[in-house]
């Protein structure tokens, strides 16, 4: 498929702002959401958590729950099979513990009442016999021989000796001659950085509702990012076949990776199927920050050797995620784009995945990546402060671009970050004056983005308008993005258009809505169905007005004869032929399946000046803009959203923000008062500044965008705060206390 | 426990529902009246998702018993839109993308109009403290402020 031969250069619509089409429903409390939806006959269902960090499960008494009025089933692992696909088995194994909780919160049993109160009530009614375990929540506590260990056998073998068995996986990327590299430095630092685990902190809890039929079938609702993912895990676990097991996406209200996963819905599904009733599971916030997933913690090494006058020699990173109690392979997302920004001679990145007695690790934006910059791009400025060089330039004289060989492997397609490095450093922002207690920082941010499996259906409907089918649950607006770009390309309004999420018996299968893949994958899919179904009417209009099907092409939203040789024909507009499509061969539609590649990197910079309080410690952050190059910006809108929304998350992570264990492995902070993400009165206006460098692998140039924003805060702000106390923070979240004891250490 | 029957006006019409003791007002509305426009975002608190008026003033619906609202003047955010007329709020935020995913939005709707209610010209910081009881995960806060902001101006010079 030669899209880019294709590449259109001037848009009509694409690049403007209209209204999202679920707009209204979302401000008038229309919307559904996960809880929103009911049942005739609902049955409530709550879950019974581990209060250990690490326990044999003994045995569990539910008699006198059951006994309960109200009380309709309970479940626990003894009602599920053992999956034999190791991937699968580990999903079942954390939505219902099996022998052994692996941490605070896991899951050991489930009840179903006719009440929301009266399966509370059971709950307390479930006997658990526990016999508690040593337990480990730290990284490199979890690494060390003779640590507790989380689950055995779970080792690769390329992992080498020295670590407990808590170290499943071990990576490592990159080229050159390090030695020879570090070699030619004028200087090099070697420094250590911590950073906690964060929650992905949507503000809408897990929630679903199950209903299993007598005959086998059975329908989900669940907010989701993936409701094909959903089907799949879920139709393995309870052993159903996949077209039996109906997943319909509700509208979701936040998820940033952390509804990629399946937590509740086998269980659910397994109380509907044990009580023959529709059964509601919501998790309580408390839950949502106990059971589901954090992001990783980590601990990093990194050593860059520089030049005096800002080149860098060669860099290396050692970097250990933990990812809770089950394998995960997030470090190497971590390994390749720690240096992804640079354009070395020389490179390498070591990555080690762990196990703790903690909630697996669940995708949060930008998975693995963060970090890791965040530790990079400290080392990278310290050298500036040292060196006395403009931390721009350096970027600028480092910055990977078109041709480099990437840090993780592949040779850069046209990328843009030079071009977003030249904004910033354009920008008043960055020579604007600072007062005392005042500083500015900056770091570049990257990600991969994704394509994947994707499926598109475009009907044609008779009265000129049109329908759109596409499979991914819609996080931020891209409902919107699809149906103009479908307007785009078949040349009419956009009003004319309607984009639908379809539940999984209604098309084919598309991959999660992750890894910024929607409006770059369901885009491009949904170009090429209108591009099929233009081929399709322009047969009819060639069959109408009897002329070769060759002879006719498409122009703003009609067919056309191709030149004076093809005959002398008024166009006929895309309703024109819609409405006659019974008598020219029935209903019109186009149709697209793939799994596209070519999505393009995404680079970006911030820059953030903090004002740090010598008093308390406290880091206010007083201005921020972001510069992010988008490939093309469908709907400029919900791509500045994106920009703004991943920064409010990163400045949230280095500042405030983190998961707090006791020495009891329980974690102390499951809520929003004291886990404290950003509020309106923490944050400034968040500028942005769109670069649009267009994608080669995609017909409109379209990267991912959403994922890019968070990753240069944590650098950006820890940067900030260097310059404006003096004072180099290399742990985060850098918060009141934590930076206090900095200042004051320092003499 | 028993239930008690608890008379109140909600979005301008006479409703009458029963409930428990220990039921919250945001329990009643979502399960038992259909309103499920308010959302449970933590039950504690701490987000403002379940935000309503009571009697004018804006409170979490998750902290209000149900039997508190015996007599008193209900208003969420299916009533904020007068028929098919879109208040000023919902319509700048649809028009300036003051929403993603949009679950926070019922609550900052109804949150930001009562601040408009009592100041309908605040300054940037006002509106930001006024809000920092209803979080966004979202959107970073910065486009919910200025829709904020241009539906003000739009309902002074109305
Ligand atoms: S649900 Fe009431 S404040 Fe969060
Ligand atoms: S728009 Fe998603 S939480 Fe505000």
């Amino acid at each position: 498929m030669a899209l880019d031969s294709q590449a259109k250069k001037v848009f009509k619509q694409v690049g403007t702002r209209p209204r999202r089409p679920d707009g209204v429903d979302k401000v008038t409390g229309r919307a559904m959401y996960g809880a929103d939806a009911t049942a005739p006959g609902m049955l409530f269902a709550r879950v019974l958590r581990s209060p250990h960090a690490h326990a044999v499960i003994k045995s569990i008494d539910a008699s006198a729950a059951l006994a309960q009025k109200g009380v309709k089933a309970v479940v626990t692992s003894a009602d599920f099979g053992v999956p034999e696909d190791l991937f699968i088995r580990d999903v079942q194994d954390n939505c219902m513990a099996r022998g052994k909780v692996l941490y605070d919160g896991h899951a050991v049993a489930a009840v179903a009442a006719v009440s929301d109160a009266v399966a509370k009530q059971a709950l307390k009614l479930i006997k658990v016999d526990y016999q508690v375990l040593p337990h480990v929540t730290d990284v490199d506590e979890a690494m060390k021989p003779g640590a507790p260990v989380v689950q055995q056998g779970r080792t690769e073998e390329n992992v080498g000796p020295g670590f407990s068995e808590n170290v499943t996986t071990y990576c490592e990327f990159g080229h050159g001659d390090l030695v020879a590299g570090f070699a030619k430095a004028d200087r090099i630092l070697e420094r250590s950085f911590k950073t906690a685990a964060t929650h992905q902190g949507y503000i809408e809890p897990h929630a679903c509702l199950a209903s299993v039929t007598s005959d086998g079938k059975a329908d989900l609702w669940c907010c989701t990012q993936g409701q094909f993912h959903v089907r799949n895990v879920c139709a393995e676990i309870m052993g159903m076949e996949s077209s039996q097991l109906r997943v319909t996406a509700s509208e979701i209200g936040g998820g940033f990776g952390g509804k990629t996963t399946v937590f509740i819905e086998p269980v659910a599904l397994a109380l509907s199927r044990k009580t023959g009733r529709p059964v509601k599971m919501v998790m309580s916030r408390e839950e949502v920050f106990r059971a589901t997933g954090p992001t990783v913690s980590s601990s990093m090494d990194v050593k860059i050797g520089m030049t005096r006058d800002g080149r860098i020699t060669a860099a290396e990173a050692h970097l250990r995620y933990q990812g809770g109690a089950f394998p995960t392979g997030t470090v190497t997302m971590g390994g390749q784009s720690a240096f992804a920004a640079y354009d070395l001679e020389a490179v390498r990145t070591y990555g080690w995945n762990v196990m703790t007695n903690r909630p697996k690790e669940a995708a949060y934006r930008a998975p693995g990546a963060p970090m890791a910059i965040y530790a990079v791009e400290s080392v990278v400025d310290e050298f500036c402060q040292h060196f006395g060089l403009d931390p721009l330039d350096v970027r600028l004289m480092n910055a990977a671009k078109k041709g480099t060989r990437s840090s993780y492997g592949p040779t850069f397609d046209a990328i843009g970050l030079i071009a977003t490095l030249e904004a910033a450093k354009a920008h008043p922002h960055y020579t604007a004056p600072l007062g005392p207690n005042q500083g500015r920082g900056l770091s570049c941010g990257f990600w991969f983005n994704f394509g994947g499996n994707t499926c598109v259906t475009l009907n044609v409907n008779s009265d000129g308008t049109i329908g759109v089918t596409e499979g991914n649950p819609d996080i931020g607006g891209s409902r919107a993005s699809i149906s103009l770009m479908a307007a785009e390309e078949l040349g009419i309004p956009y009003d004319k258009v309607r984009t639908i999420v379809a539940d999984t018996n209604s098309i084919g299968y598309n991959d999660i809505t992750d890894g910024s893949r929607v409006t770059f994958s369901v885009g491009l899919a949904t170009i090429q169905s209108a591009r099929n179904a233009i081929k399709v009417m322009c047969a009819r209009a060639a069959k109408i007005w009897g002329i070769d099907e060759d002879a006719v092409i498409w122009e703003d939203g009609a067919a056309k004869p191709s030149g004076p040789n093809a005959g002398d024909f008024e166009p006929m507009t895309l309703a024109e032929i819609a409405a006659v499509s019974a008598e020219t061969g029935g209903p019109i539609a186009g149709h697209h399946e793939v799994n596209a590649d070519g999505a393009g990197v995404s680079f970006g910079v911030h820059l953030a000046d903090v004002e740090v309080d010598p008093e308390t410690g406290a880091t206010k952050v007083l201005r921020y803009t972001v510069f992010q190059d988008a490939g093309r910006a469908v709907h400029p809108d919900y791509v500045e959203g994106q920009m703004q929304g991943g920064a409010a998350q990163g400045i949230g992570w280095a500042l405030n923000e983190e998961y707090i264990y006791g020495k009891d492995g329980r974690l102390q902070n499951a809520g929003f008062l004291d886990y404290r993400v950003p509020v309106a009165s923490d944050l400034p206006n968040i500028d942005t500044v769109i670069l649009e460098i267009p994608n080669p692998g995609h017909p409109y140039g379209v990267r991912g965008v959403g994922e890019t924003p968070i990753v240069p805060p944590l650098a950006a702000l820890s940067n900030a705060v260097s310059r404006a106390v003096g004072v180099r923070m290399h742990e985060l979240p850098m918060s009141p206390p934590k930076l206090l004891k900095a200042m004051n250490g320092k003499g | 426990m028993k239930n008690i029957p608890v008379s109140t006006t909600i979005n301008g019409d006479p409703i009458e529902f029963l409930c428990g003791p220990d039921e919250t007002l945001l329990e009643v509305l979502r399960n038992r009246l259909g309103l499920t426009g308010a959302k449970e975002g933590c039950g504690t608190g701490d987000c403002g998702a379940c935000s309503v008026t009571l009697n004018g003033r804006l409170v979490c619906s998750c902290l209000v018993l149900g039997a508190e609202a015996e007599g008193g003047e209900i208003s969420t955010v299916e009533g904020l839109a007068a028929g098919d007329a879109l208040h000023p709020l919902q319509q700048a935020f649809i028009d300036h993308a003051a929403l993603q995913c949009g679950v926070c939005t019922p609550g900052i709707l109804v949150a930001a109009k009562s601040l408009l209610d009592k100041n309908p010209n605040p300054t940037e910081t006002e509106i930001r403290y006024w809000l920092a009881g209803n979080l966004c995960r979202c959107t970073g806060y910065d486009k919910i402020i200025k829709a904020v902001q241009i539906a003000a101006e739009e309902m002074r010079s109305a």
